[in-house]
């Protein structure tokens, strides 16, 4: 595929009139779906989906476009040219943007993982026999995925990669449940067998009669997967630098107000792990690692080269959308053996689902309990909870009342695929906060 | 840019495989979001997808393949693909089906529209969208203002082997305002309906009925109202939801509940379970008497309405629940086949590359017969809220909690101040148990979302939800942090 979209966005290159300027992008998969309910196959199969975008910047004004490639050059050339003469017809109408990115000619990057996951046709084989006859639910997804940026000026990224997700809930017959994934890019089948038995562990837990917990505030230690999701938030008017400009975000009281989160609280961007693309849709490249909040402090906000020119602040090559692409937090020093002691009397939260602001400005998030939550009791588990609604702001859980943080990172991978498949995932260790506000 | 014409019969020829059924869904949409923000155009684009959907049917096993290659050669490549899936998957399957999970119908639809997604240029857009935001900017507290409209354009084709031949055409416009006014640490938003619940399947005509620039202004002064107002106050008391709430509400806490794949545990894994089970059809009390849930793909330009859905069912208005019982479920065939419960043409797909789950589409609850001033009247204490702004509901989709962008006051029979931060909390089944007062036609509001997630792979699909007015009981409301 990078060959195909090297040459296709050449020639739309060659095309350009004086005092034009392209860019092209790529976004692409060939993907296998298995979904399974009760261990068994309810629906599967294959999509090859490849997505050519080209933004044009002609006389300070921009507009841009996307088709559906079809693999055949041939074909593919004329809906692209046709794609711009539309565009060219368009962009003489529009208002001038003062705030264009001008894309840069440099530099010019690769990066293509070449994975050994299943063969799309011994998948189910692989997967199902070790489910046996338990309560298995969830999605298989494997296959090549293709990033791409070019433009005009002579700026060329690709990013490739190949790999797979097995994202899963077991139940019981008492319909309780644990959640897991198998994701990597070398299929490994006992790895993957033994990856499904300490599942199968955890799940016995799950038998125990569940308690109802009252509302009320409980120490509380979430598991990475729980963190992952709380650090997600700050991707949705959160830590971008326009929305603190356009007053629509929860780090307002960072900002203006000089409220710090705890010292134990330091969150970074770490493209290290290789598994998205430094590269954004403008072509820049990230720095590998860079420090967003150390040790409470706000140091900086993600910054895209557009805000940075409306706002008159600098650009660290943040996505347009401003969001968090490499998530990494710090781990602390409390080890895994010694959580549930710790907590002593509380809660202990593997999963939480269903995250929304419920106050933007005072960082405040509601959502619920999920798969694995216990009850903890002098130091050991009691039993699983009933479905529990929170109200709590960050402030609290990421600032006065975090009172440790977990010794080991998790990494959360990436599973959603709406479009196409997503890449990347959150490194963060899970914590244990002094005060948490269950409401409903 | 012009869409690649292909004839889906001719492609359906060239498949050659021993499979018990095959069937070819096309899918082309053309999205064309235009974006004015703080005077600036932000974005102004023309997106496409194009793809076909190739599902075979062997051993009682769908297998699909999803391709772009639009060639015979491709197709019929796909669906040699596609039948190995479904092969290798069938010593495996779930549910073993036969073609009868796929009916066969012929027939089109069109959405309605006078002036088609042309009439109005790239400029004349622009130039709407700039006025539109300039009138956000009612004062200097404004600091963001934003004015969108999305034209979308979809083109459906499905033909299958036992017969099926479907045509459906969709114009649709979706169009948001939106102004955040800040004043220290307080921000407030206001947006012209919430989670862009104006969108419709309409055509250019959309801009002659709605004033954008009066909305717009009207948008603005209470995002600078807002600052003023106090916080809703704590406590239980009786609520008043506007239709672009009761669209949420409805959405989350009937909707997604009574999808039938859902409660049969395909999405436990992902968006989760339902608090209904299979034998509560025919018998659970929903809600109270007030309450007439129609799924209803026939209103005129309401967001979901088509003619068929993406398994090629019919689709036909049917009572969901009816005086407060529960009578049907959101299933398509595959659903009413595994679970026996009647069910409705709901089998939706988001997109050529994507397979059909059971989807809400127009899920309306039906008008009732107090008027506006009626039900403020029969209020000593409560809140009337308007456009959504905050959503979260738990995996059985039970414990709900929602936050409104407006709020008032209602004292002694009468809307008194305007409160922000207004939100309330509660279980679906009680909640509804608590509908006092349905509002007549004339509080009767169309809206929809383009937002709707779920399924493995993940799908978007677009819904509607009309309602009028309604009044809860003794609900539990607060306030900001
Ligand atoms: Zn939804």
């Amino acid at each position: 595929m990078k060959n195909h979209f090297k040459n296709l966005s050449s020639t739309l290159f060659d095309s350009l009139n004086e005092g034009e300027v392209l860019s092209a992008s790529f976004s692409g998969e060939n993907s296998q779906f298995i979904r399974l309910n009760q261990a068994k196959v309810r629906q599967t199969g294959l999509v090859d989906d490849f997505d050519f975008g080209i933004k044009l910047i002609y006389d300070g004004r921009t507009t841009s476009g996307s088709l559906t490639l079809s693999g055949n050059m041939e074909n593919d050339e004329i809906h692209a040219i046709s794609l711009l003469a539309t565009l060219r017809n368009d962009i003489t109408q529009l208002p001038e943007d003062p705030y264009i990115v001008m894309p840069l000619g440099a530099p010019s990057s690769e990066n293509m993982t070449i994975g050994n996951g299943l063969p799309f046709e011994n998948a189910t084989e692989a997967i199902i026999p070790s489910l046996g006859d338990t309560d298995f639910v969830g999605i298989w997804a494997s296959g090549k995925i293709y990033r791409g940026n070019a433009n005009s000026l002579g700026q060329f990224h690709w990013f490739e990669t190949d790999n797979f997700a097995l994202d899963y809930s077991l139940v019981t017959p008492e319909n309780q449940m644990v959640k897991g994934t198998f994701a990597g890019k070398d299929w490994n089948q006992s790895t993957y067998e033994q990856n499904i038995q300490n599942s199968l562990k955890k799940l016995e837990l799950m038998n125990r009669k569940p308690v109802k917990v009252k509302p009320g505030d409980y120490r509380t230690w979430f598991e990475p997967a729980a963190v992952s999701d709380f650090l997600g938030m700050f991707s949705w008017n959160g830590i971008s630098e326009a929305s603190l400009q356009q007053g629509s975000s929860s780090f307002g009281k960072m900002r203006h107000d000089g409220i710090q989160l705890s010292p134990h609280f330091s969150l970074r961007e770490d493209f290290s792990s290789g598994m998205v693309p430094r590269f954004n849709g403008y072509g820049e490249v990230a720095d590998e690692s860079r420090t967003l909040i150390n040790k409470g402090q706000l140091v900086q906000t993600l910054v895209s080269s557009r805000t940075a020119a409306e706002y008159g602040v600098e650009s660290n090559q943040a996505e347009s959308g401003e969001y968090l692409r490499a998530p990494s937090m710090r781990p602390g020093n409390l080890t895994q053996d010694k959580v549930v002691e710790t907590i002593g009397d509380g809660l202990f939260l593997s999963n939480i689902h269903y995250l929304n602001w419920s106050d933007n400005p005072g960082g405040r998030v509601t959502g619920l309990t999920r798969y694995a939550c216990f009850k903890v009791e002098k130091g050991e588990i009691v039993a699983p909870i009933e479905t529990m609604r929170f109200d709590d702001t960050f402030y609290r859980y990421f600032g006065t009342e975090l009172e440790a943080v977990g010794e080991t990172t998790s990494v959360l991978p990436e599973v959603g695929s709406y479009g196409g498949r997503d890449i990347g995932g959150t490194i963060c260790p899970g914590i244990l906060v002094k005060s948490f506000s269950l409401t409903l | 840019m012009e869409k690649q014409q292909l004839n889906l019969h001719e492609l359906l020829g060239a498949v050659h495989i021993s499979a018990d059924w095959v069937g070819l869904r096309e899918v082309y949409e053309k999205v064309t979001p235009r974006m004015v923000r703080d005077g600036v155009p932000v974005a102004n684009g023309i997106y496409s997808t194009h793809g076909i959907m190739v599902e075979v049917l062997s051993d009682g096993q769908f297998g699909y393949f999803g391709t772009s290659d639009l060639t015979p050669a491709g197709i019929a490549l796909a669906s040699e693909k596609a039948y190995q899936q479904a092969k290798l998957a069938a010593k495996y399957s779930l549910v073993q089906f036969t073609d009868e999970a796929r009916p066969a119908f012929k027939g089109s639809y069109q959405s309605p529209f006078v002036k088609n997604g042309q009439s109005l240029s790239a400029g004349e857009l622009n130039e709407l969208l700039l006025k539109s935001n300039q009138a956000l900017k009612v004062s200097d507290k404004i600091v963001s203002a934003s004015s969108i409209i999305q034209v979308l354009e979809t083109q459906f084709k499905f033909v299958s082997s036992n017969g099926s031949d479907i045509t459906q055409d969709f114009l649709m416009i979706e169009a948001d305002l939106s102004a955040t006014a800040v004043d220290g640490a307080n921000q407030q938003t206001r947006t012209f309906g919430g989670m862009r619940g104006n969108c419709k399947q309409i055509g250019m005509e959309y801009f002659d009925s709605v004033d954008l620039i009066a909305q717009a202004t009207r948008i603005g002064e209470q995002a600078i109202e807002l600052l003023d107002a106090t916080d809703c106050p704590t406590g239980e008391m009786d609520v008043i939801l506007a239709p672009d709430q009761m669209m949420l509400q409805i959405h989350e806490s009937v909707g997604h509940a009574l999808e039938v794949d859902r409660i049969l545990g395909d999405e436990r894994n992902y968006a989760g379970w339902s608090f209904v089970k299979l034998e509560d059809f025919g018998s659970l009390q929903y809600g109270s008497e007030h309450m007439n849930i129609t799924f209803d793909p026939t209103v005129s330009n309401e967001f979901a309405s088509y003619g068929f859905d993406d398994g090629g069912l019919k689709a036909e208005r049917e009572y969901i629940i009816k005086d407060g019982k529960l009578l049907r479920g959101l299933g398509g065939m595959e659903s009413q086949i595994r679970s026996g419960v009647d069910g409705v043409a709901n089998f939706r797909a988001s997109n050529w590359n994507r397979a059909p789950i059971d989807r809400m589409a127009n899920l309306n609850l039906e008008p009732g017969n107090s008027t506006r001033e009626e039900m403020i009247e029969s209020v000593e204490k409560g809140v009337y809220m308007e456009s959504n702004r905050s959503w979260s509901i738990d995996d059985y989709r039970n414990k709900f909690q929602f936050g409104c962008e407006y709020g008032k006051l209602i004292e002694n029979g009468k809307l008194t101040k305007t409160v922000k931060n207004p939100n309330y909390r509660g279980i679906s089944n009680p909640f509804w148990n608590s509908l006092k007062r349905v509002g007549n036609q004339d509080t009767f509001g169309i809206y929809g979302t383009p937002n709707c997630g779920k399924g493995e792979p993940n799908q978007v699909i677009r819904v509607g939800h009309a309602s009028p007015l309604c009044l809860f009981e003794n609900i539990q409301v607060f306030g900001g942090a």
